[in-house]
């Protein structure tokens, strides 16, 4: 019996699972009647069964780690963003330190102008505060850009930022005095005041 | 691809090895397959699933996410499985006839294997055999039907990993098929 020639090309596209059902109504019924392409067919169908068939056979259990092990190093910036996603408590106490500090450093260089934090008894000319013999200042005394002269009495802190104190001999201040001209100072003289202000 | 796998190759492009031993605890079996049925032994088959790996995770920023991310490190697999197939091509085959003899071949001049329960025997001999039909199909027809007879995948993933018309992937595997079925067709 002469075999057509499209029946091994309906074999496979059975096997690949893509046969019209036309063609595969045609190909059960040749086999049906040719031994010969039933043989080849069923032989086709135990090749794949024992290709299929494969021992549970795996690669060696270190497997996994051999391959890590040869990895290139990873860069140390990612390590450093790994360590930060551990750490989330240090990253952002750090993050508003750095906020904090880079604020304080533009007020530092932004503010230029002069100022005094009270008027009263005292003499103001150009960027000098004079606090007049005789006179008494109650309170605190601020000056920023400015220079301030005691020849009087201060009854609280003086602190100048930006700036000079002249202590006259009979001038006297019962407080602090302080001169602020280093930005680290400034950062200082900030972080006190805010801890002040928290714990008052 | 689930979503497990694509925030895992996130991290990895970013450059987190941590999330890569995942993807390789998650792939290697069907690698090392792969391998072991393009070289045929266990050796050469841990090498380069190994060498598979590490060249995904080098080249991971080349991988486009449109493509299935196991088709790509197939891919990988069997270019590098390939490529070795062709560096050690052997001058003489085992089953090869010796000359001046009548049906003796190299294999019987080979110790034979040390004893075991016999079961495990007939188990192992079949595995060999397929094996070697395996092994005696040209490395095109070879990549074909290992992809889809050992990593099950489907006509659409082959054509994708290979980079062939599907087509051509059909017509490789019919062949392939009818030359592995006249060694192991008989058994």
């Amino acid at each position: 019996m002469r075999c057509p020639d499209q029946i091994i090309k309906w074999m496979h596209d059975y096997l690949d699972g893509d046969i019209t059902p036309d063609d595969e109504k045609k190909l059960r019924e040749h086999l049906q009647h040719c031994p010969e392409c039933s043989h080849h067919f069923n032989s086709l169908k135990k090749t794949i069964a024992l290709v299929q068939h494969t021992a549970p056979f795996a690669p060696s259990a270190n497997f996994t780690a051999n391959v890590m092990a040869k990895l290139p190093k990873e860069k140390k910036r990612i390590r450093f963003g790994r360590w930060l996603q551990n750490h989330p408590f240090i990253t952002a106490a750090s993050l508003f330190v750095a906020l904090t500090i880079a604020s304080l450093l533009t007020t530092w260089n932004k503010e230029q102008q002069f100022s005094v934090s009270t008027r009263e008894n005292v003499i103001i000319r150009d960027h000098t505060v004079i606090v007049p013999k005789g006179k008494t200042v109650d309170g605190d005394i601020v000056v920023r850009n400015g220079t301030i002269k005691i020849e009087g009495r201060v009854n609280g802190n003086v602190t100048v930022i930006h700036g000079e104190k002249y202590l006259a001999s009979a001038g006297h201040v019962t407080g602090k005095v302080e001169e602020i001209n280093e930005v680290f100072d400034w950062i200082w003289y900030n972080v006190k005041s805010v801890v002040k202000d928290v714990f008052e | 691809m689930d979503i497990f796998v694509k925030n895992r190759i996130k991290a990895i492009q970013k450059g987190d090895q941590n999330a890569y031993a995942e993807i390789v605890e998650l792939y290697k079996d069907k690698v090392y397959r792969l391998c072991y049925r393009m070289l045929g032994n266990r050796h050469e088959a841990e090498d380069a699933a190994q060498e598979a790996f590490i060249r995904a995770y080098v080249n991971i920023n080349t991988y486009n996410p449109t493509m299935n991310f196991s088709s790509w490190l197939y891919r990988i697999a069997t270019n590098l499985s390939i490529d070795k197939l062709r560096k050690k091509k052997p001058d003489i085959y085992l089953d090869e006839e010796v000359s001046g003899t009548e049906g003796l071949t190299m294999y019987s001049q080979l110790p034979s294997k040390e004893a075991s329960p016999e079961d495990a025997v007939e188990s192992l001999e079949l595995q060999e055999t397929v094996q070697k039909a395996i092994e005696k199909l040209p490395e095109k027809y070879r990549s074909v039907i290992v992809l889809k007879y050992i990593n099950d995948l489907s006509l659409q993933e082959i054509s994708e990993i290979l980079d062939l018309p599907i087509g051509t992937v059909k017509t490789r595997i019919h062949r392939g098929r009818e030359a592995l079925r006249k060694h192991l067709g008989h058994l």
